[in-house]
């Protein structure tokens, strides 16, 4: 069975407050220095959650994590996920 | 009256709850979270704590345990459940109440005395208070800031279920307010705040054993 390497991103909604972003969006902004010249805004933090899925296709391994993804990595009511797939390279 | 306090890897107010509803008059029992049911009981209390270390969410780990599948069947039979901060957060993932705990907004983690308005107390949790009393309760959460959308917010409101509401500003972010809210049917009920530290004069107060007088009162299965 193929084997592929899957990352689950998981986000706040846009409606949703971060604090966490804010405060690291502040700290950006107060480094004048490191970011001068760049403008930086709507900072959000969110996470990472990856694994490796064994299936027999690509789009059903996406449309399993999917399903994960709503019932477990991710709460509807506060955030949102993108799933991405890639099959690991034959060694 | 029997009462079941159930025991999740993390939880930390789970004594506290025991000596609360014991001092109330239930007869109270651990529960393991492996088990697989919590039958016959007049109420079961989801505890404080950090069950598997708050990891991914708050509650979401607690929330697939072995004993939550029966948890819900319980409640939908009509047996009180009462979910105190992170049994709070563990309810609303499991979806016997809406909307969810995020982190304060402030981002620290708070551990004070708070003011509550009493909103509703003709509940089976509150029958002990008077509607508008104000109580003092500790509050210790670092994800507490209460969040529902707009219709649900309405809701929640219109149909009386903000049971608990800070009556200052409050401190962690919450909308409207709001630090304990009950589901429909009126037997499921999620508070912040830690009624079960405030039972006993020699802990600096008793304004929370009216939750669990009122639950010993009026908490039968309708």
């Amino acid at each position: 069975m193929p084997k592929f390497n899957v990352s689950v991103t998981v986000m706040f909604r846009p409606n949703i407050l971060d604090p966490q972003g804010a405060a690291v969006e502040r700290a950006l902004k107060n480094q004048a220095g490191l970011a001068s010249g760049v403008s930086i805004s709507n900072v959000r933090v969110g996470k990472v959650i990856s694994m490796t899925v064994e299936g027999s296709d690509e789009r059903g391994v996406q449309e399993r994590v999917k399903a994960i993804a709503d019932r477990i990595l991710a709460n509807p009511v506060m955030e949102q996920y993108s799933v991405e797939v890639l099959e690991e390279s034959a060694k | 009256m029997r009462a079941a306090v159930v025991v999740f890897p993390g939880s930390n107010c789970d004594r506290d709850a025991l000596r609360a509803a014991e001092l109330a008059g239930f007869d109270v029992r651990f529960v393991w979270h492996k088990e697989s049911a919590v039958d016959g009981f007049d109420l079961i209390v989801l505890p404080g704590g950090f069950s598997f270390g708050d990891y991914l969410r708050t509650g979401a780990i607690a929330r697939w345990s072995p004993i939550m599948s029966d948890v819900v069947r319980q409640a939908e039979r009509g047996v009180m459940v009462l979910g105190i901060c992170n049994g709070f957060q563990i309810l609303t993932e499991a979806g016997l109440l809406p909307g969810v705990l995020l982190r304060n907004k402030g981002l620290l983690f708070l551990s004070e005395d708070v003011a509550l308005r009493v909103e509703n107390a003709s509940t089976a949790f509150t029958s002990a208070y008077k509607r508008g009393q104000t109580i003092r309760l500790p509050i210790a959460h670092g994800d507490g800031n209460y969040y529902v959308d707009a219709e649900g917010l309405k809701r929640l409101e219109g149909e009386g279920r903000v049971v608990f509401r800070y009556a200052d500003e409050p401190p962690n972010g919450a909308l409207n307010g709001i630090a304990g809210i009950i589901n429909e049917r009126g037997n499921v009920l999620g508070m912040m705040p830690h009624p079960e530290r405030h039972c006993e004069d020699i802990l600096g107060s008793h304004d929370g054993k009216g939750v669990f007088e009122s639950l010993m009162k009026d908490g039968v299965p309708k």
